[in-house]
């Protein structure tokens, strides 16, 4: 054990606390592009500002109240710019589970590491802060990126729920990866 | 099957007054094995009151993502249990479906197995559902066995899932398209 070894700061990126006077309209101008349905889940549609601020007090409200998420901003180390969301959700304590997601916004700032460093501070704090047995994602099986990093990050496919999301025009399957806390140990 | 989408070989889907409903559901949930075939939070007893009020809220509410049946025998209409589409996704046109049969006398005897042909039936000819899903413990045979009599594939397994006495399981997942359903009905 030890203390000093930030839960947040990553080599690129560190997690943070939602910041409701800056971030609401950045978060609005990435739901522009249809994508973003990945992170912030369900139908995708352009919001607000207003609407984004909205959607972002009532996840902090149901953090204090339900205790079961954990939702947090993604920002870059170098200048603490919002570069992303993540949360860990539908936690289990009882049984040790939960289940991860996390996106980068703008389509400039993907590809450069942020996911990556991002995930990994998601997997610590999930096995050595809430002490979860497991972890799951769900992407879509059309989202080759998030698969390829998650992959990277041990783990493994474990269930494909054949055709159930239908969007841009098709169905694809829904894809259940996951990692437990002895494979993620391992790699370490 | 009849072609009253209600009613199949040995029961029929019927709907509760909610003191009838809780009543019944206080009562199955004291027996801790239904319980824990049936779900994976820790195991409680809630009073008739409380599952009541839950009752009441869904009338209420308008569009339906849940869709609850109660499960009665056509032999001597007694309530047996209750199936639901727990969690409509009206755009990817899924849903999750869960069922118990609460009374134990009914167990393995193929009073489920009728129901949940039943509401298959139901998604895809009346809801209109691309897929039917459902999530079952690897220490459910007797459930795994129902499933795949009414066409339910196996999708994956998500590894040790749940513990209970000090012990791990892992939980499947099952799905039915349209299209396997569609297949079965023409046999």
């Amino acid at each position: 054990m030890d203390i000093t070894n930030s839960l947040y700061e990553g080599r690129l990126v560190r997690l943070g606390p939602i910041d409701h006077e800056q971030d609401p309209p950045l978060v609005a101008r990435w739901t522009r592009d249809a994508l973003f349905r990945s992170v912030l889940g369900g139908v995708a549609r352009p919001l607000s500002a207003e609407a984004v601020r909205r959607q972002l007090q009532k996840v902090e409200k149901q953090m204090e109240e339900t205790k079961n998420l954990f939702h947090f901003t993604i920002r870059a180390r170098a200048d603490n710019r919002l570069v992303g969301l993540a949360r860990i959700f539908w936690i289990d304590f009882h049984n040790g589970t939960g289940v991860l997601n996390l996106g980068v916004g703008d389509p400039s700032d993907r590809r450069r590491g942020y996911g990556s460093d991002a995930l990994n501070l998601l997997l610590r704090f999930a096995f050595d802060e809430l002490n979860l047995h497991r972890l799951s994602v769900w992407p879509t099986a059309d989202n080759l990126p998030f698969i390829k990093m998650v992959g990277k990050a041990g783990f493994e496919e474990e269930a494909r729920r054949r055709e159930a999301s239908f969007h841009d025009g098709s169905y694809w399957d829904v894809l259940h990866l996951g990692l437990l806390r002895s494979q993620w140990e391992q790699s370490l | 099957m009849s072609s009253n989408l209600f009613e199949g070989q040995l029961v029929r889907l019927s709907s509760e007054d909610p003191p009838v409903m809780a009543e019944a559901f206080a009562r199955w949930n004291q027996n801790s094995e239904y319980f824990r075939l049936l779900d994976s939070d820790p195991a409680h007893l809630w009073s008739t009151n409380k599952f009541k009020e839950w009752l009441e809220k869904d009338l209420d509410s308008a569009l339906p993502g849940n869709l609850l049946f109660s499960i009665r025998t056509l032999e001597k209409d007694t309530l047996i249990g209750f199936v639901a589409f727990d969690g409509i996704n009206w755009a990817d046109r899924d849903s999750y479906v869960a069922i118990g049969i609460g009374e134990q006398d009914f167990w393995g005897k193929g009073f489920g197995t009728d129901a949940m042909r039943l509401m298959l039936r139901y998604a895809f000819t009346e809801l209109n559902l691309h897929r039917v899903s459902l999530n079952v413990y690897s220490y459910n045979l007797r459930g795994i066995h129902s499933y795949e009599k009414c066409g339910f594939k196996h999708e994956g397994r998500i590894r040790e899932f749940v513990l209970r006495d000090g012990q791990r399981s892992d939980m499947l997942h099952m799905g039915i398209l349209r299209d396997d359903w569609d297949k079965l009905e023409l046999k």
